[in-house]
Order: C-alpha cells, then structure tokens, then sequence
C-alpha cells in the first residue's frame, strides 16, 4: 500500500461541510487536505447554458448524482426482515463530486427553531415525559440556539441568503418569519420576487389569520459579493434548479462561495478520485492516524493525517463510521450503542391546485427556494400541541420551482395516466397548475436505525449500509393535522379542482416516490456518550481527534431543510476546533 | 458533458464518423453534421437496438399511450421509438444507472421499490415478447397486428397487472413502457423525440428558454414566447 506524506488535517469527502471545514481549517494554517472520491466540477464548464437546460439528463437521469450502480444503500421496513437494495433513484438523491448534493439542493436556507436544538427537554417541560410514546428517543443537540446563532448567521452570510428577517434582535418585524429565533442581524440579501402562485398562496393564508413570509433562498436576489470576497449574481428564476448546477452563478454552493478562495490556499490541496474506505486507528483504538482510500487507478492509499474531518454526506458518515469501528454501534433489541442510532427523515404531503384557464401560473416560472412563501405557524412547537397528541410539525409552502415536463406535470385527480384523455388533461392543466405542500418532522424510534447490510456490497466489496425505517403513528397525526391547515388554505385559493397525496396510517415508507434528501441521524451530537456519538462540538467521545460533520448529528428530524443547521454547526465545531482542540488537542468534553 | 461516453452526440458521432471514416477529410465536419442531420430525423429511423417485431410492438404501444389527434402530436410524430431506441444503447439502456447485484427478490412488497434482475433493454425484450405471446394466445396475433381499441384493453390489463406475463410482472414492464414514452415525448428534442417541440408547444413549455427575469414582476400574465431547444432550435 502507498503511503503518502502526512497532513495535519484530512477532510473527507468535499461537499458543503467539506468546503467549510477547508475554509476555516486552512485559516488556522494547518496543512489540509481534502478527499474526494468524485471529480472536480464548476459552474463552466459543467453547468453552463444552454446544456444544463436538460431535464432528461440532470433531472431525470441523474448526471450529478452519486451512480447507484456502484453503491447503495438497503432498506426494509422492519428489524427482523430482509433489506433489499435501493436500486433505483426514488425516494432521497445522493451527490457525488466536488460540491456534492451542495451543488443540486434547492437553497430553501432555513435556521432551526430554538426549542428544536433542546428538543427533548423542552417537550418535557410543557407537555411531561408522558406526552413521548415510550419507544420515541428524541434527544437535545448539546448545543443552544443562543450559542449558535453567530454561526448561523455566518453560514447565510455566506451564502448571501435572501429573505426577510422575522425577530430582529427581539423585535418582531412585519412580513417576516415571526416564529423564528432572535437573529442579531437581517438577512444579507432581500427576498426573491414572489411567484404568481406564491402570491396567490399568501393572499389565501393572509386572510385565514396567518403569517406568511418568503422562503429564506440561498437563491441571491441581487448582486452579492460574500465575506470571503466571493461574487453571486442574480437569480433569474430558470426553473432547472433542483437537481441542476446553477448556470447563473446565483445558487449558493460551495463552488459559488467558498472554492475560489479556497482552492488558491498553498496549504489547502484536493484530490479528486479518492474514495475513502475507513478511518484508521492506533493500536490503543482511541486516536485515529488518518484514513485509507482507494485511488482513481484502485489503487489503496493511505493517508496518515493528524486530525480527520469526516463530511462524506450523513449516509456515508454513518457508514464509514461503522467500517472503522469508532464509536459502538447501535442495538435497537437493547437501544444501547450510538452508531446508527435515531434514523429520521421528513414526511410530506402535496396538494395539487388546477386552476381555470384564466389564471396564468407559468409554473416553468421558478427558482430552488426564491419566489415561494411559507407558513410556519404549525412547525416545531410553534403551537400548544397538547389536544393534538402528537409531537414535531412543519412548515406549509406555496409556490414553483419548475415547469419541467417529465417530472413536474400534474394532471387533476381522476384523469388516465395515458391515452387521448390524459393528453388533453396534459394540455389543458400545465399552464394552469400549482402545488401546495407540507414539509414536516420526523421523531427519532428505538426501532429505526442504520447498519451495515449483511449481504449487498458496494464496487470495492464493501457492505452497504443498510436503512430500517417506517413511519409511526405520531407522524401520520403530524401529517394529517398541518395538511388538513394547508387544505384550508387551498380552499381560499378556489381552484377548480385538487388533488391531495398523504401519507396516511398503515401507508409504508415508499422508496418509489421522491420525498425529500433530508436524512438524519446516526451519528448524533448530545450530552452523554452513552446516548450520542458526538459531543457538543461533533467530536467523536470515543476518539478525539475524528470530527463529523453533516445531518448524520440530528438527534432527530425537523420540520426544516436542514442544511442552514448544517452549516452552521460545521462553523460551530470549526470554530472550537481553532480555539480550543489546536492548543490542546484532546476530548473537549469531559466525561 | 460531451466527454461523456454515454452522451447521443458522441455516440451519434462515433457511429457516425465509423461509417463514413473516409469521407470525413474529404468533406469536412459541416457536412458530416448534415449527413447526421439528415439520418436521424428522416422518417425511416432505423432501430439499433430493437428488432423488427420489437419495433413494430413499441410502434403500435406507444401510438396508443400518446395518440395522434387536434390536441397535439401523437408519440409516433414525435420520434417516441426513436428515442426509446437510442435510449437502449444508452448507459441507461444497459442498466449503468441501476445497482444490479443480485441476489435478486422480485417479490419484495412494491413499496421497496424495483427489485428485477432486467437492464431497460432487458426488460422490453423480455416484456414484448411476453406481451406478443399473451396477444397471440388471445387473439391469434401479436399486438401490433391488433386494433387499436383491443391494444387500448392490453394495455388497460397491463397496466392494472391482470395479465399474468411469463417472466416478469405486467406492471413492472408497463410502467416502464410509459415512463419512456412521456420522457421521448417531453425531453429535448437532441434525444431523437419531441420531434419540432411538438410535445412542449402543446403544453406550453418554453423548453430551454430558462430565463425569466423580467417575468418576475409580471404575476399571472400569460407567457408569449414559444419554445426553444438547447441547440437553439425554434419551431
Ligand atoms: C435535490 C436536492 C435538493 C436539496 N434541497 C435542499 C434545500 O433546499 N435545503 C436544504 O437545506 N437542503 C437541501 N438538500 C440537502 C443538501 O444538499 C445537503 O444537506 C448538504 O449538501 C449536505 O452537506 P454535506 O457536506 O453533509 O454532504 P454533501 O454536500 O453531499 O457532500 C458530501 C461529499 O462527500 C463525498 N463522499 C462521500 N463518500 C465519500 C468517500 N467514501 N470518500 C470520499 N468522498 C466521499 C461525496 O462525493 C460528496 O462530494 C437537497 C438535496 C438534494 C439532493
């Protein structure tokens, strides 16, 4: 095996959290080096106009997305059955190369709720232990929102996120998110333009009494140069944004933020084609000495590294965890071990609205997250839950990303998927169509979780990981109360005719339909190392100098897009990195 | 990007610049586009991957999920087989996108998602002749020699899984069927479909046009401009 010349910090896997923790870890002056197992790829030449204008390729197809040919992942419904492997893409989309699924989100840039990062303790508090059914293992983060919000703030600032601020140092401000945290200073950009159907949504939610805001978008309105001396241009609302590299320069990536500074730092070097296999361990098991990959030739590396960063995307982290034996993994017959534990992902529902042909939607009209408005009354714990009997909520929007045919095309309920019927239902409906939706919670179960698959194997050999997960019943209630308060409003919207999709009780998880990328858990932050295999800070407790980064620390889901949590907490860690664990490198927790 | 082996225009050119390999320093590269031009959007598409009594199936099928008629062009006009086609000879077509590792549990409950052992290609060879043989039995003739309200009732029991096919559930190989054909029907015309972005002017898609900053501030005024397509083709 190759060894290469040690580096103070390796990074593995160069996505969003990837480029942040280059940016800061190079600031220090460390030596960093970032592994990533796809290629490099920018703005041009892989995403110019008119090419990325192709739903076929980037939207169907899947031309940015991790190939599913060469690793997977298993899912089943219930420990005790047999996984088979997701083989197709469904229900969440994995990124691959530089950037990774940071170049093809959407941008819908949300920050948690207070009470979400003390979830636990504060349902507890209001509602009592008993209000949690008994199998329910949410747990709190560690951290504060108060403790946070600087690094939240950083990370919008960053990405010159648009939108209008709700609680301006205390204060509540109109037109904004009034459920929100304090922020100590508004958004640096003003929102996208609305949308027709957004508009028509938050005329609709204005007169039912509630306060509709724009969807915070790492879409920029303006102009926009970030503190990193980076530029953004103006979003141009192209409609190929979800699942598409943004041609405009106006969705936030790491190649649009972070990578021009980046990437001219003499102690920053990446290399691409570097698949990471595990992390490796000195013979006591408590102190990693770097990681082996394998290279573009297949050939294996190792990579002797000082501190490592792990930013391979929360699947993977899990994964790779578990394939190198940090931390104990999770047993859900006992609900003991940490790794893989408190599996979560969202539950949504849709609302189809088919207008007459006198209101012109132009649903080709769209940005990722720009031009949309929301309404957060029923999110998080933003209401007295305590006659509903159910915990967690989310957010209901109104607007357009696309018009894309393939995909995006709705027809009203009722109406044949095929034949003459269909075909004029097509042409009478797209220009006239619009969706509202639910985008909601999930609570972290004894019994959903993540291991490694006994039987499937990825390219190298390796076993995959393997998903149990199905939903239970506190998300149906969730499901079915905050889509029954989007129904209202579509009613005040009067279209002519609707359809609904809901997940409703006995309906298992279905990896056919694309729900959303927003998975959780399995590597979580927390108080104890008894209960979490992070500390406050994403250091691993078992082995100090490991730190991993991404969705794989929520201790369960939210209501929310999670990677404006994501980025801030990678700042947050990053920041007690460079302050504390540099000078003095050893657990910053003590048990 | 063009570099990817997988994409149609390197693979029309390979193919292309192997059967006229000697013309092309004659000629150069603008007529080689021509005589490109000219092969693929001709009438007499000639399939690559499908046979004839193949061709003929997906010929008649697809005519039926998208037919001819005022509202718009059928899936024949449109170049439907053509794309699914060239689709076949596609990474896609071989499976390259899917995880194919056995072992394979094709009963696994529907909700776990495709769990076969067929490649795209595999699927519609497997799937018509299976297909032919049912309408053969039924009807003493393969499907595409039926009419077209006894293919409509096929297809309706396909779609539906009331007929038991030999190899593979009827579901599984309609449901591929129909996804394609709305992909030839709607995708960039460069695929081979959507032929004069018959597809796209029927809805009211402006295709590639991806640029709508001064429509921001025009809510619920209907859009004027018709479709244009990565080429930079209009109707
Ligand atoms: C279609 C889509 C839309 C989305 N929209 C939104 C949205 O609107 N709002 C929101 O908040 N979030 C959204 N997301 C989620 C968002 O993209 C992720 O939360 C974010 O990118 C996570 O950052 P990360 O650094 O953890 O992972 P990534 O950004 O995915 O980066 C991980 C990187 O690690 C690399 N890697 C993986 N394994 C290895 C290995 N073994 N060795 C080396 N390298 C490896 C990958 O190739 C990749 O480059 C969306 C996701 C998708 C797919």
């Amino acid at each position: 095996m190759t060894r290469m010349k040690p580096v103070d910090a390796v990074i593995v896997g160069f996505g969003w959290t990837g480029a942040i923790m280059g940016m800061e870890l190079t600031e220090t002056g460390l030596d960093v080096l970032a592994l990533e197992r796809g290629s490099y790829q920018d703005t041009s030449p892989d995403w110019v106009y008119p090419n990325i204008a192709d739903e076929l390729a980037y939207g169907i197809r899947g031309k940015l997305f991790q190939s599913l040919a060469r690793e997977t992942v298993t899912v089943r419904h219930a420990v005790g059955e047999a996984a088979v492997p997701y083989r197709q893409y469904g229900s969440f989309l994995l990124g691959t190369n530089v950037g990774g699924a940071g170049t093809h989100w959407n941008g819908q840039h949300y920050r948690p709720s207070p009470e979400d990062l003390e979830f636990r303790s504060h349902i507890a508090k209001r509602y009592g232990e008993k209000f949690m059914p008994a199998d329910m293992q949410i747990q709190d983060y560690g951290v504060s929102y108060d403790e946070l919000e600087p690094f939240l703030d950083q990370f919008e600032y960053v990405c010159g996120t648009s939108g209008r601020a709700g609680n301006l140092d205390g204060k509540l401000m109109d037109g904004g998110n009034p459920f929100e945290g304090v922020r100590k200073r508004g958004y640096p950009n003003p929102p996208v333009a609305d949308t027709h159907s957004a508009r028509l949504f938050a005329d609709a939610a204005k007169a039912l009494g509630h306060k509709p805001f724009p969807q915070p978008a790492s879409n920029a309105s303006r102009p926009y140069t970030n503190p990193y001396g980076v530029r953004l241009g103006p979003c141009n609302l192209c409609g190929y944004c979800e699942r598409f590299g943004c041609f405009m320069y106006s969705k936030a990536s790491p190649q649009t933020t972070i990578l021009p500074v980046l990437m001219r730092r003499k102690n920053f070097s990446l290399r691409t084609g570097s698949h990471v296999t595990r992390i490796n361990l000195d013979s006591t098991g408590k102190r990693a000495t770097g990681v082996t990959y394998i290279d573009a030739q297949g050939q294996q590396v190792e990579q002797p590294a000082a501190l490592v960063i792990v930013a391979a995307f929360q699947m993977h982290n899990v994964r790779l965890m578990l394939l190198s034996g940090i931390g104990k993994p999770y047993d859900p017959a006992t609900g003991t071990g940490v790794i893989g534990k408190n599996y979560a992902y969202q539950m949504m529902s849709s609302i189809g609205l088919f207008f007459d042909k006198d209101t012109a939607i132009n649903p080709f009209i769209g940005a990722g997250a720009g031009g949309s408005q929301i309404v957060d009354d029923f999110n998080s714990d933003h209401f007295d839950h305590g006659p509903h009997g159910f915990i967690g909520g989310g957010y209901i929007i109104g607007g357009q990303t696309g018009g894309r045919p393939i995909q995006q095309l709705a027809v009203p309920p009722g109406t044949p998927a095929w034949g003459a019927a269909w075909k004029r239902a097509a042409k009478d409906s797209y220009l006239h169509t619009t969706f509202v939706g639910t985008h909601g919670s999930v609570m972290a179960y004894r019994d959903r979780y993540l291991d490694l698959d006994p039987t499937y194997k990825d390219a190298f050999g390796q076993p995959l990981l393997r998903i149990t997960f199905d939903w239970h019943d506190n998300e149906y209630k969730m499901t079915r109360f905050v889509t029954d308060r989007a129904l209202a409003i579509v009613e005040q919207m009067k279209p002519r005719q609707h359809s609904l999709t809901i997940r409703k009780p006995g309906d298992h998880y279905d990896i056919r339909q694309y729900q959303t990328t927003h998975t959780t858990g399995g590597v979580i932050m927390g108080t104890s190392p008894d209960t979490s295999a992070l500390n406050r800070f994403q250091q691993s407790w078992d082995v100090h100098n490991v730190f991993v980064t991404g969705a794989s620390a929520f201790p369960q889901n939210l209501g929310y897009n999670p990677t404006g949590l994501i980025g801030g907490l990678t700042y947050w860690s990053a920041r007690a990195i460079r302050d504390t664990y540099l000078k003095n490198p050893g657990p910053m927790v003590q048990t | 990007m063009s570099s990817n082996p997988d994409s149609p225009s390197r693979r029309d050119f390979l193919r292309h610049s192997l059967a006229t390999l000697p013309a092309v320093g004659l000629l150069g590269p603008v007529t080689l586009a021509q005589a490109q031009g000219a092969t693929t959007e001709g009438a007499s598409y000639a399939p690559r991957y499908f046979t004839e009594p193949e061709w003929a199936f997906l010929k008649a099928a697809v005519d039926r999920l998208i037919p001819a008629g005022d509202d718009g062009p059928g899936a024949l006009e449109s170049g439907v087989p053509e794309f699914i086609d060239r689709e076949m000879e596609a990474a896609y077509g071989h499976g390259g996108l899917w995880y194919m590792q056995g072992p394979f549990v094709p009963d696994t409950p529907p909700t776990l998602g495709y769990q076969l052992r067929f490649t795209p290609r595999e699927l519609y060879r497997t799937g018509i002749a299976a297909v032919d043989g049912w309408c053969r039995k039924q009807h003493d003739k393969p499907f595409a020699a039926l009419e077209p309200e006894a293919r409509d009732d096929v297809l309706h029991q396909l779609e539906k899984g009331t007929v038991a096919l030999e190899q593979l559930p009827a579901t599984a190989f309609f449901g591929q069927l129909l996804q394609n054909t709305k992909e030839g029907y709607f995708a960039d015309p460069m695929y081979g479909g959507n032929k004069n972005m018959g597809g796209w002017k029927m809805i009211g898609f402006p295709g590639a046009r991806a640029d709508y900053a001064d429509w921001i501030e025009q809510p619920g005024k209907a859009y004027p401009f018709g479709p244009v397509s990565i080429r930079g083709d209009k109707p």
